[in-house]
C-alpha cells in the first residue's frame, strides 16, 4: 500500500523538546505515527510528554545522543526539528547511528553544510528526505512530517512534490474527488536534497499497489527532466505533472532556495516541454491538479456532475 | 545576497586573491582627490573607472542622464560603466567622468532600459593584458558539490560559452571530505595551455579563490576576466559574489555589504518585517502562505487573464501584524488593481488568518477588490468570519473559484 514507510515504522524525532518538536510530535502521535524515542542533548534519561495544548497521548522516552536512542529503542526513521545551525550535525548523528531513513523538515540549511551531508550520505547508503520539507505520509498509517493529516486519503496515487503548502493543495484536490493516496513525499525546496524525483518515482514504479504518480515541480535546477527520462523509459503508469512558476522572473530566488532560474537554465516552459514529451499529462492550472489526475486514470469528472446536475434538475422539474 | 565589485575585492584581499590596487569613492571631488594623491603620487599613468551597480554587462553598457536620459559623452566617447583613462590630467578625467556618471543611470544588457542608478565609483590602477580567461565556482545541484569553471574565453558571457562552445569550459568538482587538490589545479591550468610562470600562477590562483568561497560561504564568484599580465601574474580584473542567503548567520558583518540603494524599496520594507516579497510588473497583488503555492497563484493569476504584481510568501506566522504589513506594501504599489488571498491551511488555522484579514483591513485602506480563498484546516470558521465582518470580500472556496473571481475582477478594470 505504500513505499518507505508503514503503520509499523519506528520514529525517533531529534529536537523533541523544541516548540516545533513538541507541537508535530503531538501532531504526529494523534495521526497513529508510532514515536518511540526522541533526542534532546542534556534531557536524556527523562520521559517527555509535550506541554500546554500539545501533549502527547502517551510519553516518549529521551535520550542525549542517537547512539543511545538507536541501541535502546531500534527505531527505523529519523526526524530533524533541529534549528539550522545545528541541523547539519543532527543530520551526521543520525547517519552515524546506522538510520536508514533521515526525514529533515529544518529550513534555512547552508550550501556549506549540506554539502558535507550530502557526500556523508552517499558513503552510508542512508536516503534523506529533505531538507526544509513536509516530510512523508502514508494516510491511514503513519505521518512522519509536518503536513495536515485530515486532508489525505488512503489509495493508490503516489504524490512527490518540492513544495509544501501547494501539495496540500493538490492532495485536497485529489481527496475531494475521493481518489486517495498511496504515499505522499515532499522532498524539499532546497538546492542540495538527498532524495530526488527520480528515486521516488523509481519506489512508485516498483509498489504494486501505487497505480499512478503525481510530480509537482517548480522551476530551478533540472530535477524534473531527469525524472521525465526516466519515466519515458521505465515508466508504465500514467504518470500526471504540475510546475510552478511559470510567471516567476529570472534570477530571483522563489522563496525556495532552489527555486530559481539562473543562467536561463531551470524554467517552468523548458520544464514542461521535458515532462510532456515523456508522455506525463501536464496540469496548465494549479486550479486542475485533481482533475487531471482523474482523467489520467479514466475516472469521468465531468459526467459525474453532469449527472448529478441531471438528477438536481429532474428533482426541480418534479418540485 | 549580492555585493559590489570593490567589496568582493576587498574580501578577496584578506584571503590573497590576486586584485589590482583600488579605490571607492562616492563623488566628484573625491574622485579627482583620490586619484591624485593615491594614483598619480603613486606613479600610476593609466586608471580605469567602474561604475559600481550590481548588475553585470558594465563594460558595453552606457550612462544617461538621469533626467533626459540623454546619453553622456566626455572627451569625444560615450561614457561606459567601465571607462580607461590613460595620459595628460588623469585627476581631473577622474573629476569630470565621475561628474557624469554619479547620480545618473548606467543601462546595461541586464538592467534594461530602465537602469541603474550609479552612486558608488571604483578606480583602478590600468594594468597590460596578455590574455583574458573565465573562472568562476558555484554549486552543481546535480551532484550536490561544488564545481570550479574555467575557460580560454574570458571576458563574455560565460552562459553564452556554455551554450555556443560548452568544450571551452573546464571544470573541476571539489570533493568536500578531501577538498579541493593541487593535480586539480595543475589540471586545469594545463587545459588553459598555460607554462612557466603564468602556470604557477594560475596554480596559486585558483587554490586562493576555492579559499576564500568556502570561507565567505558563497553562492556564486566569477571572475571575468581573469587576466594574465604583460608579465605572467594572474590578477582578477572583476568579481563578482554572491552569499548563500542560509549563511548570513554566520557572517553578521555582511549587513554593512548590503546596498539598499541596489533594490526595490518595496522589498527592502518587506525585508524589515521579515516577508518574502518579490516586486513584479502586474497589476493583481496575491498574498500567499508557502513559496509553491504563492508561485502556482501567480501562475494562476496569469491563467486568468491578469498578470502577478508581485510575489509574497506570508508563510506560517500569519498574524495581524505579518498581513496588515503585507497589505501595505502591497497596497504601495501603484499598478495593484485586486488582491488575491490565498492561504492553505496546514499548520496554521483559517480562523486565525481571517481574524488577522479582517482586523488588517481596519489598520490598511484598501480600495480594491479583494479575493480570499481560505481552505484547509477551519476554513469553514474563516470563511464565516470574512462573511461576518461586513468588508466587501469575494470569497472562494476553492483555488477553481478564485481563478473565476480574478478573470471578472480583471475584465471590469
Amino acid at each position: 500500500m505504500s513505499i518507505l514507510v508503514n503503520k509499523k515504522t519506528k520514529v525517533v524525532v531529534q529536537g523533541i523538546t523544541g516548540s516545533e518538536g513538541t507541537f508535530h510530535t503531538s501532531q504526529m502521535i494523534a495521526y497513529g505515527t508510532k514515536v518511540v524515542a526522541g533526542v534532546t542533548p542534556g534531557k536524556g534519561g527523562t520521559e517527555y510528554s509535550g506541554k500546554g495544548d500539545f501533549t502527547f497521548k502517551k510519553p516518549v522516552p529521551v535520550f542525549n545522543t542517537m547512539k543511545e536512542a538507536v541501541e535502546a529503542k531500534k527505531p527505523d526513521v529519523s526526524i530533524v526539528f533541529v534549528p539550522p545551525p545545528l541541523a547539519a550535525d543532527a543530520i551526521l548523528e543520525s547517519i552515524e547511528a546506522g538510520i536508514k531513513l533521515i526525514v529533515a523538515i529544518t529550513e534555512g540549511i547552508p550550501t556549506k553544510d549540506m554539502i558535507k551531508v550530502y557526500s556523508a550520505l552517499k558513503s552510508s547508503g542512508a536516503r534523506m528526505i529533505g531538507p526544509n520539507c513536509p516530510g512523508i505520509i502514508t494516510p491511514g498509517e503513519t505521518k512522519i512530517g509536518i503536513m495536515p493529516g485530515f486532508i489525505h486519503k488512503p489509495g493508490k496515487v503516489g504524490v512527490v512534490s518540492r513544495s509544501g503548502t501547494l501539495t496540500y493543495e493538490a492532495v485536497k484536490q485529489l481527496s475531494d474527488l475521493d481518489i486517495g493516496q498511496s504515499t505522499c513525499i515532499g522532498i524539499g525546496g532546497d538546492p542540495i536534497i538527498g532524495t530526488q524525483f527520480i528515486d521516488v518515482i523509481k519506489l512508485f514504479n516498483e509498489d504494486p499497489d501505487t497505480e499512478a504518480i503525481l510530480m509537482i515541480g517548480e522551476i530551478g535546477g533540472n530535477a524534473e527532466e531527469t525524472a521525465a527520462e526516466y519515466v519515458k523509459k521505465y515508466v508504465k503508469k500514467p504518470v500526471i505533472g504540475f510546475i510552478a512558476g511559470r510567471t516567476a522572473p529570472p534570477g530571483r530566488r522563489m522563496g525556495h532556495a532552489g527555486a530559481i532560474i539562473a543562467g536561463g537554465k531551470g524554467t517552468a516552459a523548458d520544464k514542461i516541454m521535458a515532462l510532456k514529451s515523456a508522455g506525463i499529462k501536464v496540469a496548465d492550472s494549479p486550479a486542475k491538479i485533481g482533475i487531471t489526475v482523474a482523467h489520467a486514470l479514466g475516472i469521468k469528472i465531468a459526467d459525474k456532475n453532469k449527472a448529478e446536475k441531471k438528477k438536481s434538475t429532474k428533482k426541480s422539474e418534479k418540485s | 545576497m549580492k555585493i559590489h565589485e570593490y567589496q568582493a575585492k576587498d574580501l578577496l584581499r584578506k584571503f590573497d586573491v590576486p586584485v589590482l590596487f583600488s579605490k571607492v569613492v562616492f563623488s566628484p571631488e573625491e574622485a579627482g582627490k583620490i586619484t591624485y594623491e593615491e594614483f598619480v603620487q603613486r606613479g600610476i599613468e593609466t586608471i580605469v573607472i567602474k561604475a559600481q551597480v550590481h548588475a553585470g554587462g558594465r563594460g558595453k553598457g552606457t550612462i544617461h542622464n538621469i533626467f533626459s536620459g540623454e546619453p553622456h559623452i566626455l572627451f569625444d566617447k560615450p561614457v561606459r560603466g567601465v571607462n580607461i583613462v590613460s595620459g595628460g590630467n588623469i585627476s581631473d578625467a577622474a573629476y569630470q567622468y565621475a561628474k557624469t556618471i554619479l547620480g545618473h543611470k548606467l543601462v546595461t544588457i541586464q538592467t534594461g532600459e530602465a537602469g541603474s542608478v550609479v552612486r558608488r565609483l571604483l578606480i583602478e590602477e590600468g594594468v597590460s593584458i596578455a590574455k583574458e580567461f573565465y573562472a568562476g565556482m558555484l554549486l552543481d545541484r546535480q551532484v550536490g558539490k561544488n564545481v570550479i569553471m574555467v575557460s580560454t574565453e574570458g571576458g563574455v558571457e560565460i552562459e553564452k560559452v556554455a551554450a555556443e562552445t560548452p568544450e571551452k569550459i573546464l571544470k573541476e568538482w571539489i570533493d568536500p571530505a578531501i577538498g579541493f587538490q593541487n593535480y586539480q589545479a595543475r589540471r586545469l591550468a594545463f587545459g588553459l595551455g598555460l607554462s612557466g610562470d603564468a602556470f604557477k600562477s594560475f596554480v596559486n590562483f585558483i587554490s586562493k579563490l576555492v579559499v576564500a568561497y568556502e570561507a565567505l560561504d558563497c553562492s556564486l564568484l566569477e571572475i571575468n576576466p581573469l587576466v594574465l599580465t604583460t608579465e605572467n601574474k594572474m590578477i582578477a580584473l572583476d568579481a563578482k559574489m554572491n552569499f548563500d542567503d542560509n549563511a548570513l548567520y554566520r557572517h553578521p558583518e555582511y549587513s554593512e555589504l548590503r546596498d539598499e540603494s541596489e533594490e526595490d524599496p518595496l522589498e527592502v520594507e518587506a525585508s524589515k518585517y521579515d516577508l518574502n516579497y518579490i516586486k513584479l510588473d502586474g497589476n493583481v497583488g496575491c498574498m500567499v502562505n508557502g513559496a509553491g503555492l504563492a508561485m502556482s497563484t501567480m501562475d494562476l493569476i496569469q491563467l486568468s487573464g491578469g498578470q502577478p504584481a508581485n510575489f509574497l510568501d506570508v508563510g506560517g506566522g500569519a498574524n495581524v501584524e505579518r498581513i496588515s504589513n503585507a497589505f501595505r506594501i502591497m497596497m504601495s504599489d501603484p499598478n495593484v488593481k485586486a488582491v488575491l488571498i490565498n492561504i492553505f491551511g496546514g499548520i496554521v488555522r483559517c480562523d486565525k488568518v481571517a481574524d488577522g484579514i479582517v482586523e488588517a483591513l481596519k489598520n490598511v485602506e484598501v480600495n480594491v477588490p479583494v479575493i480570499v480563498r481560505l481552505d484547509g484546516t477551519n476554513a469553514a470558521g474563516g470563511i464565516k468570519t470574512l462573511k461576518k465582518s461586513g468588508m466587501k470580500f469575494k470569497v472562494a472556496k476553492t483555488f477553481e473559484e478564485a481563478a473565476k473571481f480574478v478573470t471578472e475582477v480583471v475584465s471590469k478594470n
